[in-house]
């Protein structure tokens, strides 16, 4: 007999870093799939292109910094970073949005600062920074929901408008449709109500048309994740719930300039970073009472950005502000230890 | 007040009235495992056939070894101390049998890992005289200090695993508060160890009654045997035994969750209690002691029964053990023979353990004889253990965090150690960890958290000792450094009055020469006054 001589515990371990992205990638289906029923099957080529992107970026950083490929490349991370990024951006972005949002996301924000768990700063959420401030234009061409639109681009018609920018512009004239926080903003901006903005026909009960029931769909898949452990409930509540609180006497002391609760909770981002992004473990915090802060901490800058900033909707910038304050509230939340 | 003998109990006002087993607290973090422990408890309890030799390390408890009173080639008789204790801190051994020391000499053990200490091989024979018994029938009235005293004399150390001497536990020196409540610790909260329960199912009344040599021992009042969740049928058999045994209702059974590591000490006492021990203190400084239920049943044996500690239950389980069941074998007896016992392998055994598959000890062999804490034998294979998987960097997800029943931050810990921030280390409490395993257990990364704590562990221990050393030679050399400034300072004192002395010689010799000179200028000048 020659047992092998391994410190304790000796069972097997119960998870792996790519069987948790890879729920991670499941939870985010049914948004998927609601995403292409509004939308068309713009946002599957988004996801692939960005797949190949990312996959391609991270084996060349391996390379270069001499790690093993396999491992790494087999962990899914890079996969989850380039769906949650495909999310983000309108479905008939041209191809090299991605390739740039890739390019900043994996070079940038993963490898140059480490790698996998070396980052300071939410992968994905940096390279939509960096597409939206250097491509606004690009990043604001979204089509008009199913039901508003004469009908969706098929899957040439979707493939041509990426790979070669041109659309058969005729049919679809919504394409430079704003998206409804767009509308608001400007709105609100022209000195409008927000219950006339909200007649416009792309919002829906709560958010924007289209918009509100992908994020139900988020939320559950989210909801399978808290189920499965695999994220905890801390950011997702802590989210959830400032938004709410913060926005609610707003939108009692003057409902005219601020938008309700709910249609904050379903407008834009909020859903998928609620649960996807603000909840990513490496760029967040750790301790539980650190995550709650961390998720209070992304709602009120996404509220106060919304409100007051230059971009529809903060999100991103919420959840980067959020993570360059991560380490500081990790420190600061830390347990008290038993017999402390 | 009447006079009393000095060491007579006296009821005694509990200082910190803490109220124990009567609610339960939950303590933070910890996990849900599958017990396996059904499988170990299917076959009632069968003994060991004898050894035909048995390897006794002479340490069997944290310490140092007792007196030898044995040489090579002598005959003992079972039962016939071995070693003899000096003080509290040393335990003696005892021979698990009849038989002829054959050698002293070093032979493979469980701890530390991978090393060899000195055993008494002891050559077993069947039929050999015993010792006659020593008991101590009216333990009822004795003084603490003679039960204690032969609780040590026979042997007893503690067999929940850490093998901590009872006699030292029993009279430690500790200040007030004084001791209330004595906790028998039977939640065996590890997957597949079972010994604990075996005995409890098999003996509730020597556990019961040794808890009460112990109460006394202790001078404590009250005594709560800590159970599983889903030990039912043990409950009973110890409420029965309870009420035959201490009708008085001192002793209380309290069912514990089944929550990984519900069976640490400060676990378990938090979830009686709602108290946590002091980091740096025990949990005697609320007033509590807490021992195993087999060290209990071990007491009521030495005491009652005059049998020192020489065998103990053990579990033999895993999944690669064909028959996995509970055996009560003789100290000293090495491990291939309690696997033989339960039908040998079923499969390689890839990873042998001493203890649970949370804590336990990796073991390189099975010739390692078990030893007065060895509460299971567990032989896993490949399927059932880790695999030498690539580990991956921490991504923070925090599990470990949410597991970690002592509150800490084990990924931030990593982080410390891999810098080698040992200041860091320090001050995120490393030492508090109490190496249950739980965060390794979660990490998606495979990183072996508790190795690093360990390996941690030590550094600051050795860096202590080295900071200590170096401290004493900064205050030799600032000593030495001062002794020769006052030296230098007294010979420079001397040397300037030696100079101040000469200068005053030198002085006053001017003073004298310049006299003598003006006198003989005077006297010139009148010489020359009266010649003129």
């Amino acid at each position: 007999m020659n047992p092998t001589l391994a410190g304790a515990p000796h069972l097997p371990p119960v998870n792996t870093v790519a069987g948790i992205m890879r729920q991670v990638l499941y939870a985010l289906v049914p948004g998927m799939l609601a995403h292409v029923w509004f939308f068309g099957p713009g946002i599957l080529v988004q996801i692939a292109l960005a797949i190949v992107f990312a996959l391609g970026f991270e084996a060349l950083m391996l390379r270069l910094r001499g790690r093993a490929l396999q491992p790494f490349l087999s962990d899914y991370s890079a996969v989850v970073t380039a769906v949650l990024f495909a999310l983000c951006i309108p479905p008939l972005s041209p191809w090299w949005i991605s390739f740039v949002g890739m390019l900043s996301a994996i070079v940038l924000a993963k490898h140059l600062y480490g790698g996998l768990g070396y980052n300071l700063f939410n992968p994905a959420m940096v390279g939509f920074a960096v597409v939206i401030i250097g491509w606004p234009l690009e990043l604001s061409q979204w089509l008009a929901p199913r039901s508003l639109s004469t009908g969706l681009p098929g899957l040439v018609e979707t493939l041509q408008a990426i790979f070669t920018g041109h659309l058969p512009a005729a049919r679809f004239d919504a394409i430079t449709q704003a998206t409804p926080l767009d509308a608001l903003r400007t709105g609100v901006a022209e000195n409008r109500l927000v219950t006339e903005i909200r007649s416009s026909p792309i919002f829906g009960d709560f958010g924007g048309l289209g918009w509100e029931w992908i994020a139900n769909f988020y939320a559950l898949g989210g909801l399978w994740l808290v189920y499965r452990r695999v994220i905890s409930w801390h950011v997702p509540v802590a989210v959830l719930a400032t938004i709410v609180l913060v926005s609610t006497p707003m939108w009692l002391l003057g409902p005219d300039t601020n938008p309700s609760p709910p249609q904050h909770v379903f407008s834009g981002a909020l859903v998928i970073a609620a649960f996807f992004i603000a909840t990513d473990p490496v760029s967040g915090c750790s301790t539980m009472k650190g995550r709650l802060i961390f998720g209070a901490g992304v709602a009120i800058l996404t509220l106060a950005i919304r409100r007051f900033g230059a971009y529809p909707d903060g999100v991103a910038f919420a959840v980067l502000l959020m993570n360059a304050a991560a380490p500081l509230i990790d420190r600061l939340t830390r347990p008290r230890t038993y017999g402390h | 007040m009447p006079s009393m003998h000095p060491l007579a109990l006296q009821p005694k006002r509990i200082p910190l009235m803490l109220e124990v087993g009567r609610q339960l607290y939950r303590f933070p973090g910890g996990l849900r495992l599958r017990h396996h422990k059904q499988v170990a408890c299917q076959d009632p309890l069968a003994r060991l056939p004898l050894p035909e030799r048995l390897y006794l390390p002479l340490v069997q408890h944290q310490g140092p070894a007792g007196e030898l009173q044995v040489a090579a080639g002598d005959r003992v008789r079972r039962g016939q101390p071995l070693t003899r204790a000096r003080n509290d801190c040393e335990v003696p051994i005892h021979a698990p049998a009849a038989g002829r020391i054959e050698a002293i000499r070093p032979w493979p053990v469980s701890w530390p890992p991978g090393t060899r200490a000195d055993c008494l091989v002891l050559v077993s024979d069947a039929n050999g005289e015993a010792m006659p018994a020593t008991t101590l029938p009216d333990w009822m009235d004795a003084a603490p200090e003679r039960i204690v005293e032969h609780l040590r004399d026979g042997g007893l150390a503690g067999l929940g695993g850490a093998m901590f001497p009872t006699a030292a536990k029993l009279r430690g020196d500790w200040a007030a508060p004084e001791i209330h409540t004595l906790i028998l610790n039977g939640s065996e909260c590890e997957p597949y160890i079972a010994c604990d329960e075996m005995l409890m199912r098999n003996r509730p009344e020597a556990i019961v009654r040794g808890g009460m040599i112990l109460a006394r021992a202790l001078g404590a009042e009250n005594i709560v045997i800590a159970i599983e969740d889903p030990m039912s049928a043990v409950r009973e058999a110890l409420e029965a035994a309870a009420k035959t045994v201490d009708p008085s209702g001192h002793c209380l059974i309290a069912q514990v969750s089944k929550i990984y590591p519900e069976g640490g000490e400060r676990q378990l006492i938090q979830v009686l209690t709602g108290a946590e021990v002091p980091h740096d203190g025990l949990p005697q400084d609320l007033g509590l002691a807490c021992l195993n239920v087999g060290t209990a049943a071990a007491a009521h044996d030495i005491v009652i029964e005059g049998r020192p500690l020489s065998e103990r239950i053990v579990t033999v389980s895993g999944p690669a053990i064909a028959k996995p069941r509970n055996v009560l074998a003789p100290l000293g007896a090495p491990i291939r023979e309690l696997i033989a016992f339960a039908g040998g392998p079923i499969k390689a055994i890839d990873r042998l353990v001493l203890g649970g598959p949370m804590s336990g000890i990796p073991l390189a062999d099975d010739s390692i004889p078990i030893v007065k804490g060895s509460n299971c034998i567990l032989a896993l294979g490949a399927d059932d253990t880790r695999r030498e998987q690539p580990v991956m960097p921490c991504i923070n997800c925090g599990e470990c965090v949410r597991v970690c029943p002592a509150s800490l931050l084990p990924q931030t810990l990593y982080q410390a150690i891999r810098g080698e921030d040992h200041d860091q280390a320090r001050e995120l409490n490393v030492f508090d960890c109490i190496e249950c395993g739980c965060c390794a257990h979660v990490c998606p990364s495979h990183i072996p958290l508790v190795d690093y704590y360990r390996h941690e562990k030590g550094v600051l221990r050795a860096r202590g000792i080295e900071d200590a050393r170096a401290e004493q030679a900064r205050r030799r050399f600032e000593a030495r450094e001062q002794r020769l400034a006052e030296r230098e300072a007294e010979r420079q004192r001397k040397r300037e009055q030696r100079e101040q002395r000469l200068k005053a010689r030198e002085a006053a010799k001017s003073e004298v020469e310049a006299a003598v000179a003006r006198a003989r200028a005077r006297s010139g000048a009148g010489d020359d006054g009266a010649a003129s």
